[in-house]
């Protein structure tokens, strides 16, 4: 039975792999974002966490890149290469841990508001239609200066202000999932709500998270670094706090532009290799979207 | 509700229920059901802010203190001055009656009712994010129009990966990028444009002034439009892919119309209507736009008034700004719904 079972999933898997070879954008984003992770996994071998220390900058202060500093040098003389290398643990943990944040709170709510039908379902969508309707950054910004900077405030700030558009694709999958017939065999057997939503709603809307929250991880990136940006950060060095030591040590006017330039390109490299990731899993998982092409 | 996507529902709905009502009535009603939900929200808005302000970890008065000595007595008397030592109940009830009466309280940080910062800013963040809105809902209707005509053309591709790389541009840092080119100027490159604020030290009168707000305005209205205007072209992109393959195009081509014509004429009005709501409905994000670049550039908007109140900290005036920019998306959403209704025949008698 549980070989049968085995089979048939490492087959799907062959198949969904074969099909998503063949979104290049997709390949593509997945092997920057991989070379991301890794990077960010083995940058303890290599470094620690002292070349974000103001004392330790052994070079020039805003010097242009160099042999010894490919990327040049901060304000006190820090390598920007190995800032934004050290940097890059932050900003994709943060990114990470968001996203799932994010994801976990609105399929709960998702799942929940499409499950139970009546006044519980109206609730939760009330709820997540007043959220959406909150401009998110404002909300974030917010909420991290009240809750104080700290890795886990700016992950709080960003997953509690960014749920709602996920709850809501969550509740219509429910809903269109529940309408099948099998559902209803399932409760004619005995099925509860636990049951119902737990062994048929989720590994059906399963799929769809995997894209989301591949999507999710961009935006929240971009959100950690405007939030650092703006003032509220975690006080560790991530790309979105380099920048925002661009802008406070006027790197604009000396025209420091590798101190402007290198942290915001990784910004956006990152974010483009999970966008397009999470559009050609979106592609793969829902044909109906490839047609459409946006 | 907010989502173009849930539009189609009450569509749905429609088809089957012509009960011959008069159509002004349905509107009316469906208006008022939308500013009673208009209403709740922004009383969840007012009891959210007192909650998050009042209760979440961050005390008003340390924070105030923060850098500054200050004793324990005096700490207290700040207490009694904002009305901390109240029970909570009263101060909820304080609260809400003060907020209805637009009574946002003193600004620790200016000295002044908060009222009165924000009607000094509202005008520059008016002109910026009306510019900037402007420029970008022209820009990317016009470029989602021609992309989403020619799915697959070059100029399709191309425009789609534009806004795709836009859509992952940190609003700031190319606001930073812009700022360095343009206007520190780098390389060959001169300083074209001011660095910050809205006009010159040295302002000058009449035709000269405008001129001079104009050039302040170019890089930060540049770089809202930029990071909005992608999300424009995307909607109206499969708006009009979605109106391309149905029945009524086919028609009109077969009567032998040109292909200008089906466009301008057939497609693109039917497509508009749900970009068009977006438009209103996306403002949050322009808001949050709006924040960003204000800082970026110095732009004495309500942004910046929002931004310093979160550098400093300063809790009245943070509380203040945000309750009147959420409750602003919110009426303008709800605007939104009504305007959709108003528009389009076919949700109206739902």
């Amino acid at each position: 039975m549980t070989s049968v079972t085995w089979t048939r999933r490492r087959r799907a898997l062959g198949r969904f792999w074969d099909t998503f070879r063949h979104e290049r954008p997709g390949v593509i984003g997945l092997a920057v974002l991989v070379a991301a992770v890794v990077l960010a996994l083995v940058a303890p071998l290599f470094i620690d966490e002292s070349v974000t220390n103001v004392v330790s900058g052994t070079g020039e202060r805003m010097a242009a890149p160099s042999l010894d500093y490919p990327f040049g040098t901060d304000e006190s003389g820090r390598s920007i290469l190995l800032m934004v290398w050290w940097g890059a643990r932050t900003s994709l943990l943060i990114g990470f841990l968001a996203a799932l944040l994010t994801i976990g709170i609105g399929t709960v709510i998702g799942i929940a508001a499409g499950h139970f039908r009546g006044w519980i379902g109206a609730v939760l969508m009330r709820v997540t239609d007043w959220f959406l309707v909150l401009p998110s950054l404002v909300t974030a910004l917010v909420l991290a200066a009240i809750l104080g900077g700290s890795t886990m405030t700016i992950i709080i700030a960003i997953g509690v202000t960014s749920w709602p558009s996920t709850a809501r694709l969550i509740r219509a999958q429910t809903l269109a999932v529940e309408a099948r017939p099998y559902i209803e065999r399932s409760k004619a057997l005995g099925g509860g709500h636990w049951h119902i939503t737990t062994r048929h709603v989720l590994p059906n809307v399963a799929p769809l998270l995997l894209a989301s929250t591949t999507l999710e991880v961009a935006s929240a990136i971009v959100t950690e670094s405007t939030l650092a940006f703006l003032g509220v950060s975690a006080n560790k060095t991530s790309w979105g706090t380099m920048l925002r030591g661009s802008y406070d040590w006027g790197a604009v006017n000396q025209g420091a532009w590798w101190y402007i330039l290198i942290p915001g390109l990784c910004i956006v490299a990152v974010v483009m290799a999970f966008t397009l990731c999470g559009r050609a899993l979106e592609s793969v998982l829902n044909p109906r979207l490839r047609k459409a092409g946006a | 509700m907010t989502t173009p996507l849930d539009a189609a529902e009450p569509a749905v709905q429609a088809a089957g229920s012509g009960d011959g009502r008069p159509a002004y009535r349905g509107t009316l009603r469906y208006a008022l059901s939308k500013a009673g939900g208009a209403l709740l929200s922004i009383a969840m808005v007012i009891v959210g802010t007192f909650f998050a302000f009042r209760l979440l970890p961050g005390d008003p008065v340390r924070a105030l203190a923060q850098g500054r000595n200050m004793t324990p007595a005096q700490l207290d008397l700040e207490r009694h001055r904002l009305g901390l030592d109240k029970p909570l109940i009263e101060q909820f009830f304080d609260f809400v009656g003060k907020t209805l009466r637009l009574d946002l309280g003193t600004s620790y940080e200016y000295k002044r009712p908060v009222l009165d910062l924000i009607g000094d800013r509202l005008g520059a963040t008016l002109l910026l994010a009306g510019t900037g809105l402007v420029i970008a809902v022209s820009f990317g209707l016009w470029q989602g129009i021609r992309a989403g005509w020619r799915p697959g053309s070059r100029f399709d591709r191309f425009s789609t990966g534009v806004s795709l790389v836009l859509w992952s541009v940190p609003t700031f840092w190319l606001g930073l990028l812009l700022l360095m080119t343009f206007a520190a100027g780098i390389g060959p490159i001169p300083g074209l444009f001011p660095t910050r604020g809205i006009e010159s030290v040295d302002a000058p009168d009449g035709f000269a002034y405008v001129l001079d707000v104009g050039m302040h305005m170019v890089l930060p209205c540049l770089t809202l439009a930029a990071v909005i205007y992608a999300q424009y072209l995307m909607v109206m992109r499969s708006s009009l892919l979605d109106e391309v393959s149905q029945d009524y195009v086919t028609t009109a081509r077969a009567k032998g119309l040109r292909d200008d014509d089906v466009r301008r004429h057939h497609a693109v009005p039917n497509a508009l209507l749900p970009t068009v709501t977006l438009i209103f409905m996306r403002i949050g994000f322009v808001v949050g736009g709006a924040v960003t670049v204000e800082a970026v550039f110095s732009w004495p908007g309500l942004g910046q008034l929002f931004y310093e109140a979160i550098r400093v900290p300063d809790f009245t005036l943070m509380q203040g700004t945000f309750m009147l920019l959420t409750v602003a998306v919110i009426l303008m959403n709800t605007l939104a719904d009504v305007v959709y209704h108003v528009l389009d025949p076919r949700v109206r008698s739902a």
